[in-house]
């Protein structure tokens, strides 16, 4: 058995942790692993701020995933909004890897914040926040495709951050091979349960085998109906957000949710693209009116419901009303003199 | 089976299930039994015998009689079973168990022999005195107690990456895949700083990309044997994450 020297347990340890000599970063620590990339706090010495640097870690053997890494830094570079990472620099390692950097975010995960927020308008309001830059992307022609809530950071100021646009697809680009157009597809297979051999867990195959994230992912394209995803796909992924962020988390308690704010998010995952919100703007304006104590599209109030909801937006009013009437009808009732 | 599952144990064996050791040591199936000690003893005889020989300064062949004499009483005296995964790690406890026999068998100069009773374990103490002196340590400088345990930690490392290079190693040939193992070897293994991208892909007549390629697919590789090692050694997935954690920096999802 061959022995391995301390030298040799240091880089084995440290896996593909990249060499960035002749860059102008400087390695700090790994933060996380995505399917097709891994994701490194580093020290830009120039600017002397921290980044995160993202770079390949897979086998790349025809050269695909590189472009596709390049391809989603040139993705993000376009999208310039609040609300989404931005991009600083992108590259080529010595050993031939792609990696951009991007600015590194401090905060927490989504699903792990929205637990800890009690209020449903706020979890709302930081819903809409998410809506605002996903409409944004799609206003620039981009889809998400794997909207979830461990791709939303919220940072220490409640800034919202829609993160790893990996899976993103562009609508409008022209030029491009038709593998690229329809979106090559990464597969995010599990780690430890992955495939004998060397690239399938990562690798392209142009149509149909397109994945995203379970539970957040829309019928189309969970069938590899590649073709037929657009805004709506993402909608979809939005509602299923919608229900997670307005449950604080517990899905499984959806059925606790006002009516109104459970047909949102029914018509937002509805099976069918034509049933479903049409575009981003629709389906954050109705959840700014359920927020307003107004109706929404996506539910139809019986009489009760719409006297009860009246009611709570008009409540300090009609209690001030009656108040008054109820003092002026005590008045005329009272014997004079 | 599970093609990564059959490479685990190097040849084609029959592995484990998805047990740990532990659970494996306490079962009723003799044979999940016996490979569960052969995964434990694999991964901890080299790290026993080394500490034993500098912790308490033996010459190597009583450390040799002392390393096989604590496997033996692992087994007679059900140490295993005792095991409280709640009190400690394995590793810190099997420490602590062969510090307690090696004591006892100092104090009382009732060692094992050779020849003895116990079944001996086939084991290259060669080699591992061997690799006591490439790691140029003496012996005979007693280090203190929290350098001894820093350093069963670290050779209990070096043994268990030693053993998923060697199941990487088989894999390869098994797969037909020597230059990744060449490739793997020259740049991860054998510690050269001097060898760059460009000339080892020279050496072995492919690309840059390609080299890069079949590191990646290499490393990737060993990690999974690495972490199947350590989920065998590991009493919960808990005590599996956090040990992937120290080990690698992260934790597979």
């Amino acid at each position: 058995m061959k022995f391995l020297s301390d030298k040799a347990l240091e880089r084995l340890r440290g896996g593909e942790a990249p060499n960035l000599e002749g860059t102008r970063y400087r390695l700090i620590e790994h933060v996380a692993r995505g399917g097709m990339g891994a994701v490194y706090a580093a020290e830009d010495e120039n600017l002397q701020r921290r980044v995160a640097l993202k770079v390949l870690d897979a086998a790349d053997a025809s050269g695909a995933l590189g472009k596709r890494l390049l391809r989603e830094a040139r993705v993000l570079a376009q999208l310039e909004h609040p609300g989404i990472v931005p991009v600083h620099d992108v590259g080529t390692l010595a050993d031939g890897r792609v990696f951009y950097t991007m600015k590194f975010v401090e905060g927490q995960r989504l699903d792990e914040y929205v637990s800890g927020v009690a209020s449903l308008p706020d979890r709302l309001r930081l819903f809409l926040r998410i809506c605002d830059a996903v409409a944004f992307a799609h206003a620039r022609g981009v889809l998400h495709r794997d909207l979830k809530p461990a791709n939303v950071m919220v940072g220490p100021f409640g800034e919202v951050l829609v993160m790893d646009w990996g899976l993103a697809k562009i609508l409008r680009e022209t030029g491009e091979s038709p593998e690229d157009a329809v979106g090559e597809t990464v597969f995010q297979l599990p780690d430890r349960a992955s495939a004998e051999e060397d690239t399938k867990a990562s690798v392209v195959t142009g149509h149909g085998t397109v994945l995203g994230t379970p539970g957040y992912m829309p019928p189309e394209q969970a069938r590899g109906e590649v073709e037929r995803v657009d805004a709506r796909s993402d909608i979809y992924s939005l509602g299923a957000l919608l229900r997670f962020v307005a449950t604080g988390g517990e899905p499984k308690n959806t059925a606790q949710l006002p009516r109104p704010l459970r047909a949102i998010c029914e018509k937002a995952m509805q099976e069918q693209l034509a049933q479903r919100y049409a575009a981003v703007p629709e389906l954050a304006a109705d959840v700014s009116r359920f927020l307003d104590g107004l109706p929404v599209s996506a539910y139809r109030e019986n009489l009760f419901e719409k006297m009860g909801r009246f009611y709570r937006r008009y409540q300090v009013a009609i209690l001030l009303i009656a108040a008054y009437l109820f003092m002026r009808a005590l008045l005329l009732l009272l014997p004079r003199g | 089976m599970a093609p990564d599952e059959a490479h685990f144990t190097g040849g084609g064996s029959f592995p484990l299930t998805r047990h740990s050791v532990l659970q494996a040591v306490r079962g009723g199936n003799a044979e999940e039994r016996a490979r569960a000690l052969d995964l434990l003893f694999a991964a901890y005889w080299k790290p026993v015998y080394k500490y034993l020989r500098l912790k308490f300064n033996q010459p190597p062949q009583d450390a040799q009689d002392l390393t096989q004499g604590f496997f033996a009483e692992l087994l007679e005296r059900g140490l295993l079973e005792r095991f409280d995964p709640a009190k400690s790690r394995l590793r810190t406890y099997l420490r602590l168990c062969a510090d307690s026999f090696a004591l006892n068998e100092i104090k009382s100069a009732g060692r094992q022999k050779r020849g003895g009773h116990v079944t001996h374990l086939a084991l290259d103490f060669a080699a591992a005195e061997g690799e006591l002196g490439a790691q140029a340590i003496d012996p005979a400088a007693i280090p203190s107690s929290e350098n001894l345990e820093e350093f069963f930690e670290k050779e209990w490392v070096r043994s268990l990456f030693s053993l998923a290079v060697e199941d990487l190693r088989n894999l390869c040939a098994m797969k037909k895949k020597q230059t990744a193992y060449a490739v793997f070897e020259a740049y991860d293994l054998d510690g050269n700083d001097s060898v760059s991208y460009a000339e080892l892909a020279a050496r072995h007549g492919i690309s840059a990309t390609e080299l890069n390629n079949l590191l990646a697919w290499a490393r990737h590789e060993f990690r999974k044997f690495a972490l199947d090692r350590l989920h065998s050694l590991c009493s919960s997935e808990e005590e599996f994450e956090r040990e992937a954690r120290a080990l690698f920096g992260w934790a597979p999802k």
